[in-house]
């Protein structure tokens, strides 16, 4: 009888403040909330209807990201509803006193690149945002996971949540990648092979020599895509190399406090005879870059290959679900995806804009021209990665290259802001979905890595460095 | 919130899966600070550019009970989705999968999500497309769903289920729980980090992006 737990199961079990009896929820203490103008508003606003107050504004954290623009950020913001989103959350902040990160300053940006960075993000915490995409988080061992407005309040108002205990798979990476093969086409295979819903009620913990030779934004980008599979968190044990990236942070702890604090982290890893609901494998050695040909995250394929046909379908549901996927991308089966053209190329988002990001890309495009009739925009996931990549003179390398050198936001991830493609515009994308319309309405997304945005944005079709 | 028991009300068949939610609600919708009005934001990309997507057939318009494709809501945390469904008039959604945000704000704002296996979904389908403007009751007491002569059940997590039907304010229900959140705070670790005071590396200038 196996009695080990694993990595999700420990973290969960250190922040039950009341466990739930016959099927209800158990009650979770939460460590870290990190805020941002879209999923606040309505929030902030049910605490003034009941005359409540933020139990812990000093466990809350608010940036400005999606509605903000990448360019001219000195002056009023144009769009009259993202002004009045934006201002909504700093009348917040001031009457609740809440830290808000605005524009213009040094530790604005996407709400999960700034955690990370003013080292708030820290192994064996429960993370949550109003935003999906806050399983970026579990790269370093905390259980980091999105949520709905709703819940938003009630973090404020309690610091809880009442929540019913994930299921837990292991996504084993083994091997090693190869060149010009990074996290982004992990990630991208796993969801291919696991469907968009196949992470559903579970939490993933990634693992194996894969993942452990990955730096921590490549363990970010990874986590970052386990909602797109479905799951609600992903997870990778700390170990030398988040302590490393934690330590001389800002909020890193120091001292006596640090020592305890690795003394504790290192303890958080699955044990060897912990039993995952599920476990999925994954041959690093056996990937190649992936891009997306459809219109869901896991409608993906190795550069090599072709668009699929929807006559070669298993079943009359993927037939239908395929066939409008390549209506809506404007895609005939079988063409290989290397001859597929693109209009824009968007490096950037919470997925894809850390500064490991923009050097890899750099190093590609540095030197080389651009695509005639390719637009490139490059936008820093904070402030201060733009301002870390200037100081490396990356700023000059795309400049040069004919790429946009933006402020930093959310940007073309989800055109919130004025960075949209056009109806039928088709993009080469380092973001994290590929709906339709989510690049602005009509606009066709080809998800990639950043090695594949910068190569893709010199050849103008879907490329990979490995193709210059 | 309302309670919930029974309701009954015209379906719509929604022929489709992976319904995510910039389907549901685009992002530009999501700028407003308001918590309700978002019914001309349901489906917009489809109601304003396919004159036969199933909300501009005359007879699903009234439509509350929406039986869509598996793996419903998925995507983003948007809890806008819920609100552009429940301001549109609909009470329940029967899906053979969800996503797991979506069924949680699903929950909290009075909107039954409720599992049917892919059988019983066919079958609706059938039926609502044969007699467009058929009702259909979703009963959470019997957690059943009826149509014409079709009888399924549905399953849904039994404290959603009773919540929802004794129409319960969760942070109410957490309030209860006062004590033992300061017993928990009071035991917390030194090293868990505070935003407050702030600390940062040193304050730089940021340049403002120009148009090229």
């Amino acid at each position: 009888m196996p009695t080990g737990t694993t990595l999700a199961e420990k973290v969960w079990n250190a922040h039950v403040v009341h466990p739930g009896q016959d099927g209800a929820p158990d009650l979770l203490y939460i460590d870290l909330h990190m805020v941002h103008e879209v999923t606040s508003p309505q929030a902030f606003e049910g605490l003034r209807l009941t005359g409540r107050r933020p139990r812990r504004p000093d466990l809350t954290i608010a940036t400005e990201d999606h509605n903000t623009p990448t360019l001219n950020i000195d002056l009023p913001i144009a769009d009259p509803t993202s002004r009045l989103q934006i201002d909504t959350l700093r009348n917040n902040a001031r009457e609740f006193g809440i830290r808000l990160h605005s524009l213009g300053d040094a530790d604005q940006g996407i709400v999960h690149v700034v955690g990370p960075q003013l080292g708030l993000t820290m192994p064996g915490l429960t993370v949550v945002c109003g935003d999906s995409h806050t399983s970026t988080h579990g790269a370093f061992g905390a259980l980091a996971f999105g949520i709905g407005t709703s819940e938003v309040e009630h973090v404020l108002a309690t610091q809880t949540l009442p929540l019913k205990r994930f299921k837990t798979m292991a996504v084993n990476v083994r091997g090693r990648l190869r060149d010009a093969v990074t996290a982004k086409d992990v990630i991208l295979a796993v969801i291919a092979k696991i469907g968009t819903g196949g992470g559903q009620g579970y939490v993933l913990e990634y693992r194996g020599p894969a993942i452990e030779a990955l730096s921590m934004e490549g363990r970010m980008t990874i986590c970052n895509m386990s909602i797109e599979a479905g799951a609600r968190a992903g997870m990778v044990a700390p170990d030398e190399a988040t302590f490393a990236y934690l330590k001389g942070r800002p909020h890193a702890p120091a001292g006596r406090d640090w020592d305890e604090a690795v003394a504790y982290w290192r303890t958080l890893k699955t044990d060897a005879d912990a039993v995952f609901d599920t476990e999925v494998d994954i041959d690093a050695d056996a990937l190649e870059p992936f891009v997306t040909w459809g219109t869901n995250p896991g409608q993906g394929l190795p550069l090599s290959a072709s668009v699929p046909d929807p006559d070669e379908a298993a079943s009359d549901e993927d037939r239908l679900a395929i066939a409008k996927a390549l209506e809506y991308m404007d895609l005939a089966p079988g063409t290989p995806l290397k001859q597929v053209k693109v209009d824009t190329v968007f490096l950037g988002s919470c997925t894809n804009g850390r500064i490991e990001d923009l050097r890899a890309a750099a190093a590609v495009v540095g030197g080389r021209a651009k695509a005639q009739g390719v637009r490139m925009l490059v936008v820093p996931g904070s402030a201060r990665v733009r301002i870390q990549a200037e100081k490396e003179g990356l700023d000059k390398v795309f400049k040069a290259f004919g790429a946009e050198w933006r402020n930093a936001g959310c940007s073309m991830c989800l055109g919130m802001n004025p960075d949209q493609l056009a109806p039928g515009e088709r993009s080469a994308s380092t973001s994290n979905r590929n709906f339709e319309g989510r690049q602005g309405k009509g606009g066709r997304t080809h998800l990639v890595s950043p090695l594949v945005a910068a190569a893709t944005a010199i050849r103008g079709t879907l490329s990979s460095p490995l193709d210059l | 919130m309302e309670k919930f028991t029974v309701h009954t009300g015209v379906g719509v068949p929604l022929r489709r899966s992976n319904v995510d939610t910039d389907q549901i609600i685009p992002a530009v919708y999501l700028k407003r600070v308001t918590k309700s009005g978002f019914e001309d934001a349901l489906f917009s990309a489809w109601r304003t550019s396919d004159p036969d997507f199933v909300l501009n057939r005359p007879a699903y318009k009234a439509g509350s009970v929406l039986v869509a494709g598996p793996d419903f809501g998925t995507g983003s945390s948007r809890e806008h989705a819920v609100w552009a469904l429940r301001d549109y008039g609909f009470k329940a959604v029967l899906s053979a999968r969800f996503a797991d945000i979506f069924r949680g704000n699903a929950g909290k704002q009075g909107l039954v999500a409720a599992q049917l296996d892919q059988d019983g979904i066919e079958q609706l389908w059938k039926l609502l497309e044969a007699e467009p403007g058929l009702e259909v009751t979703v009963d959470l007491v019997e957690t059943q769903v009826r149509a014409g002569d079709l009888v399924a059940p549905f399953s849904i997590d039994a404290y959603t289920r009773w919540r929802l039907m004794e129409g319960l304010d969760d942070i109410g229900l957490t309030l209860r729980h006062e004590d033992e959140i300061a017993a928990f705070e009071a035991r917390r670790e030194a090293w868990r980090p505070l935003t407050l005071p702030a600390k940062h590396l040193p304050d730089a200038p940021v340049a403002p992006a120009r148009p090229a």
